[in-house]
């Protein structure tokens, strides 16, 4: 499957394999990992990034591709709304039905609220659905929150909001406890300690597991959980627009039926968008892990109706997506790899940078790698480092491979590639939305009674996230939302629904003098293979 | 793009040509195709794009996820974007991991006939018969284990002549499993009630309180565990 090119480097890693696994390669500075980052990491590319001209954020540096989505055309012409028929009138509307947005339906739901789920593919299509590694918690004898919170806030360049991180450190025991009475499997020794390991940027061994299909035990059996409740969901069908109330309070939603193209109407007390992340938008050419829905949905329609972005100018770039065979070109290759040993290696077999750096900082190594060093492999459509996976099994033992990240296995399996044996070919890919809308650690945003939860939420994770912290704030803030709407909705009568919000945007636009040929949401992306 | 190496496919009946490198879901949208259904995480995790399959000449029909399949010369291919599966409504908190539970919620899965005909076709290669016996016995931790790795495309069900909805079975063993029979984690109890009990709270708000540069230095020159 590898191409001599490709073979003759292995042999030199090959090679240098029994004394790369023994090594510990140093740690960066402080200032040595800030350079890399100024030099390297996409993040700080300056011509690709635009000053937003209007809305909340007007000034704010993001990137192009969403930036030229932020600013763009409703899909809805305000004069065909009807608000006269109601299609959907519920106390809580959640927008997206991945794994933030499941947990919120199942504490709103225990709340005694009703609650409804518009996805715009099935519910569990996500990036929930994809994470691989892990889920961080404080909950071993060496560890405490306050341990993960100094983690969590270095990782995230210290621009993390305290009042987040302490929500998402000091509940995630809980999060683990919760999930696993409702039944999800965790890796655990024979006398019931969770089996934990190291992400990138971790002090102490957190990360716990149900294989290499963590994301996927979660999300299924959340989704499972939403099915046994009877809550509703609707999906297939997406919301293009917010519905404010004359108080400009969040009100429901326009919603599309991805395939028949009807137009819905959902009313709502309180909305709680959990639309998750951007991968899709392939920010600056990058391939992506993400899934198929990954299009910034939910940053459109907020911003549109007002609220806030914070750090939407900072993507996590996953440091070993799969650079080969091209079929999988961008595919995750979980980090767990990496805390169970495997470490990254040039195409001379030196390694050159410690396996467990936090993600940005190992992104702009392989990078720096790749480009000025010269030392990465050639593929037929890009270039790569290795990551030498038999390392695992040289150091705990033969058969932890098939035990701990079968998934992986599998994955390149399909390509006759046994990286049991062989090593495997990474770069950085496209892996998560670090900002997004800015919220309090209630999940309340800057407009009223509208909610955020999940990867479209900013401020948890400050300007990079940490391995494991992702799968952990979907259920900590999901479940936050859902609970925090349920209370607040008892409260609220809607008041008459408007769009006028969406004219007052898109004169804002012609005031400016922003002409857009795009209409946003996306939705979903395009591709075309090379067919002209 | 390897221009040179196309082939010809037919996508529900009608022929294209596409590259040879591309998998059926990338075929079909270098064929025009813009996915709504049968497409998610576009790799191989969510079992939202079965498919089944049919080289021309050849008897047997195969299965498989459309993200993980290249396409062949002469491959009929038909989507099978959603399978009604049968899922029956429980409370987790209610129910409990005894042979009977099988019995009242799939009562379908003691008519299998043995036909491994679901073993064959999964997409994962699991050994989906082998976990639907595990199930009747109520040998949960065992379903649970062997049919860890099913995404629930529902292609075994497909090919099920008792109607058994294998992946549906298998959640519910799985949820069992991690609630009722793995063991339980005291350290996790343990620090549960800790932190309900606040004793993180006044070291949490402390070191919220502190100056940015305070906090690099105590990231800095945190100890890491071995």
């Amino acid at each position: 499957m590898y191409t001599e090119e490709m073979l003759a480097s292995i042999h030199k890693v090959e090679a240098a394999r029994a004394e790369n696994a023994v090594m510990e390669p140093d740690r960066m500075s402080a200032e040595e990992k800030r350079t890399l980052l100024v030099t390297y990491h996409p993040d700080y590319k300056k011509d690709k990034f635009v000053s937003l001209q209007i809305g909340p954020n007007s000034g704010d540096m993001v990137p192009t591709e969403l930036a030229a989505l932020l600013q763009a055309n409703s899909r809805i012409s305000v004069m065909d709304i009807d608000f006269g028929k109601i299609d959907y009138d519920v106390d809580i509307l959640i927008i997206g039905g991945g794994g933030a947005g499941t947990s919120a339906a199942i504490e709103a739901q225990k709340a005694g609220a009703k609650v409804l789920i518009v996805t715009k593919l099935r519910m569990g299509d996500a990036n929930t659905m994809m994470a691989e590694g892990g889920i961080q918690a404080a909950d071993k004898p060496n560890d405490s929150p306050a341990q993960h919170y100094l983690d969590a806030m270095g990782g995230g360049h210290y621009a993390n909001k305290p009042e987040l991180v302490r929500k998402l450190v000091t509940e995630a025991p809980d999060a683990i406890k919760w999930l696993n009475e409702l039944g999800v499997e965790f890796d655990k020794a024979p006398d019931g300690t969770m089996i934990t390991t190291h992400g990138g940027g971790t002090s102490r061994k957190r990360m716990h597991a149900a294989k290499d299909f963590s994301g996927a035990e979660i999300m299924r059996t959340l989704r499972d959980e939403v099915l046994n409740r009877d809550i509703q969901v609707v999906d297939f069908t997406s919301a293009i627009e917010l519905i404010l109330d004359e108080q400009g309070r969040a009100a429901g939603a326009v919603l599309i039926n991805m395939e028949t193209k009807e137009i819905l109407i959902a009313r709502a007390k309180t909305v709680i968008i959990a639309t998750g992340g951007a991968g899709r938008l392939h920010y600056q050419g990058f391939p992506t892990s993400n899934h198929y829905g990954a299009t910034a949905d939910g940053l459109i329609l907020g911003y549109r109706a007002g609220a806030r972005l914070l750090y939407a100018e900072t993507l996590q770039y996953h440091p070993t997506g799969a650079a080969y065979p091209e079929q999988i070109f961008g595919a995750l290759v979980t980090e767990k790899v990496r805390s169970l040993g495997a470490k990254l290696i040039n195409t001379n077999g030196t390694v050159f940078v410690h396996p467990l750096e936090t993600r940005d900082v190992a992104a702009a190594a392989i990078i720096r790698e790749c480009t000025i060093r010269k030392k990465g492999i050639h593929t037929s459509d890009g270039i790569g480092v290795w990551l030498d996976t038999p390392m695992i099994e040289l150091i705990n033992g033969e058969g932890t491979i098939e035990q701990r990240i079968p998934a992986m296995l599998r994955m390149f399996e399909k390509y006759d590639i046994d990286i049991r044996k062989e090593p495997i070919l990474v770069y950085p890919t496209l892996h998560y939305q670090n900002g997004g809308l800015q919220i309090n650690d209630k999940c309340e945003t800057n407009i009223e009674n509208l909610y955020v939860a999940g990867e479209a939420a900013g401020g948890i994770h400050g300007k990079n996230r940490l391995m494991g912290n992702s799968l952990l704030d979907i259920i900590v803030f999901g479940r936050a939302a859902g609970k925090n709407t349920a209370a607040k909705c008892r409260d609220i009568t809607v008041g008459k629904l408007t769009i006028s919000h969406v004219t007052e945007f898109a004169e804002e636009m012609e005031t400016a003098g922003i002409r857009s040929e795009i209409e946003s949401p996306k939705l979903l992306p395009t591709y075309t293979h090379g067919h002209e | 793009m390897y221009m040179e190496n196309m082939v010809n496919i037919f996508l529900m009946g009608k022929k294209y040509s596409v590259p040879s490198n591309l998998t059926i879901m990338c075929a079909m949208e270098y064929a025009g195709y813009q996915l709504i259904r049968g497409c998610g995480c576009r790799n191989g995790f969510c079992g939202a794009c079965a498919t089944i399959y049919r080289i021309k000449g050849d008897r047997e029909l195969k299965a498989c996820l459309a993200c993980q399949i290249k396409v062949e010369d002469n491959m009929y291919i038909a989507t099978l974007p959603f399978f009604p599966l049968v899922k029956q409504g429980y409370d987790i908190n209610k129910i409990k991991p005894t042979e009977q539970i099988m019995m009242q919620l799939y009562p379908e899965i003691y008519s299998c006939i043995g036909c491994n005909a679901c073993t064959k076709s999964c997409t994962q290669g699991l050994n989906v018969m082998q976990y639907i016996a595990y199930a009747q016995r109520g040998e949960y931790e065992k379903c649970a284990e062997e049919s860890f790795d099913c995404v629930m495309c529902g292609v075994c069900s497909s090919r099920c002549p008792a109607g058994i909805s294998h992946p549906q079975v298998s959640l519910l063993a799985r949820r069992l499993n991690g609630k009722y029979l793995a063991p339980k984690s005291e350290h996790l109890e343990n620090r549960v009630r800790e932190i309900e009990d606040g004793a993180f709270s006044d070291l949490l708000e402390s070191l919220m309180q502190k100056p940015v540069e305070e906090i690099r230095e105590l990231y800095n020159t945190r100890v890491i565990e071995e």
